[in-house]
């Protein structure tokens, strides 16, 4: 209906949302406050709560685009509404890797002296984030819905067949970045007890922003089909009408 | 009873027309020879400028010669699939039940022979030029690695360009796809050439390694390009 909005939200996202609104001001206390400072970093340590849970919620959305866009091509029933998931968690991917690697710049230049090494997982990130511009711009090709739905479906998938490899043969050209530590029983690092705990409140509070973020963006993205479609009925109405005219 | 009988022909022989039709296009067009190669050395020049020092382009001619043919390979896929496209050839093609398997094999295979060529080229302006040393062992290595790279190219090329041809704006969004993907190509064709070359004190043997995983490369991708491309050229 004319000036009336169609809201994204319902009980459950409203519901989501205030936990992790609740969850953000935990982390922000936690991380600027409550946790200890590194000894060797400083303070510069807390960039850690932001940039790890950063990169997290990346691999988690470009996983979730891929996985829809599978289920998307392999269905007898092509829903469209898994092509909007997909878009929506791509875009959303696509800001979070922007933030961990700005925040892993910024971390960088204080700790390592320098705003970026070309080392293997750097350059991989930087791989990772142009690849789904590339997806997002294939998204915006125009043409039919399924047109669309299709062609980044299988762009998807192949851009989950790419990064492995891009990441393998950029690590045996060249490798300074630390290995992971927290994900890697095999090295001596440990983090203080209560710096761990921030790190996954903030993968948690992330993930959950993420799912917030998924759901509303879907919705919008199918108001947004809606919208185009609406439009195109209206033009083929109104050719039909001058048809009858003439 | 009339005994006719349509055979269906093979896939290969399908990819094999397709190829020659491909490669005829181009013998009559000569837009490699006249336009894309020309293109290519003056790549090799503008890089002399840019870095003016003997020493320096002898040891980075390898990644030189791998940049240029990067460059030179978005001008020959825009220009192999805006030859499809301008009549709506690819949908003839498409209409004629071509199986788009032999349409992806016979479309790279050509492509690939293009890149070879040009990278002879290239080669033949990093010998003389940037004063690089190739010897008949370093030769086999850069032979071997310019085959190798050129069929994984030709693959990806096809692929990417199938994706792009007919869309708003091809010409920005090919290099934004198509770059990224071909990394790999460029890190392991570089190295394998460095030690064709002798650049940086790379002894030869240390090329075949490399050479090795532009072989991976190119069989992953002539896989899952006959796969993957069917759906992405299908409008």
């Amino acid at each position: 209906m004319p000036g009336t909005s169609t809201p994204t939200g319902t009980r459950a996202t409203r519901m989501l949302g205030v936990v992790t609104l609740a969850f953000t001001v935990w982390l922000v206390v936690f991380g600027l406050v409550v946790s200890a400072e590194d000894v060797v970093q400083g303070s510069t340590v807390r960039m850690m709560y932001v940039h790890v849970p950063s990169i997290w919620v990346a691999y988690v959305a470009f996983a979730l685009t891929a996985v829809v866009s599978a289920v998307y091509l392999s269905g007898k029933n092509r829903s469209l509404a898994w092509d909007r998931v997909a878009g929506a968690s791509a875009e959303i991917g696509v800001l979070f890797v922007a933030i961990s690697l700005i925040t892993g710049s910024l971390w960088g230049r204080l700790t390592w002296g320098t705003y970026w090494v070309w080392d293997a997982r750097l350059t991989s990130t930087a791989f990772l984030f142009i690849t789904y511009i590339g997806y997002l711009a294939v998204r915006g090709l125009g043409g039919s819905f399924r047109q669309r739905a299709r062609r980044s479906a299988v762009l998807a998938l192949l851009a989950v067949l790419e990064i492995p490899l891009v990441h393998f043969s950029v690590v045996i050209w060249r490798s300074l970045h630390q290995e992971s530590t927290v994900a890697n029983s095999g090295t001596d690092v440990e983090l203080d007890g209560l710096m761990l705990f921030t790190l996954f409140l903030g993968i948690v509070t992330f993930t959950m922003l993420f799912a917030w973020m998924v759901l509303h963006r879907q919705r919008a993205l199918a108001l947004q089909d809606a919208v185009d479609s609406h439009g195109l009925d209206l033009a083929i109405k109104q050719r039909q009408q001058e048809a009858e005219v003439r | 009873m009339s005994d006719t009988y349509t055979a269906t022909p093979s896939l290969l022989k399908v990819a094999r027309t397709i190829m020659i039709k491909d490669l005829r296009t181009e013998v009559n067009s000569r837009v490699i020879l006249n336009q894309v190669a020309p293109f290519s050395v003056v790549i090799m020049i503008l890089f002399a400028f840019a870095l003016d020092n003997d020493g320096i382009l002898q040891r980075v001619a390898p990644g030189l010669v791998w940049l240029a043919t990067m460059f030179s390979m978005l001008v020959v896929v825009q220009r192999t699939f805006a030859v499809e496209t301008a009549d709506g050839a690819l949908d003839a093609l498409r209409v004629a039940g071509v199986d788009t398997r032999a349409l992806f094999l016979g479309k790279s295979v050509a492509l690939g022979v293009q890149l070879c060529a040009l990278d002879v080229v290239l080669v033949a302006t990093a010998f003389f030029l940037y004063n690089v040393q190739l010897e008949l062992s370093g030769l086999l290595v850069v032979f071997v690695t310019v085959l190798l790279a050129c069929i994984g190219l030709g693959f990806i090329g096809t692929l990417y360009g199938g994706l792009a041809a007919g869309a708003r704006g091809r010409e920005t969004l090919l290099p934004l796809l198509l770059l990224p993907v071909v990394a790999p190509v460029l890190i392991g064709a570089t190295r394998a050439t460095e030690a064709g070359f002798n650049s940086g004190g790379a002894e030869v043997s240390e090329g075949w390694p490399w050479s090795g995983l532009l072989l991976i490369f190119a069989v992953i991708f002539g896989v899952v390009g006959s796969v993957a491309f069917g759906p992405l050229i299908d409008e």
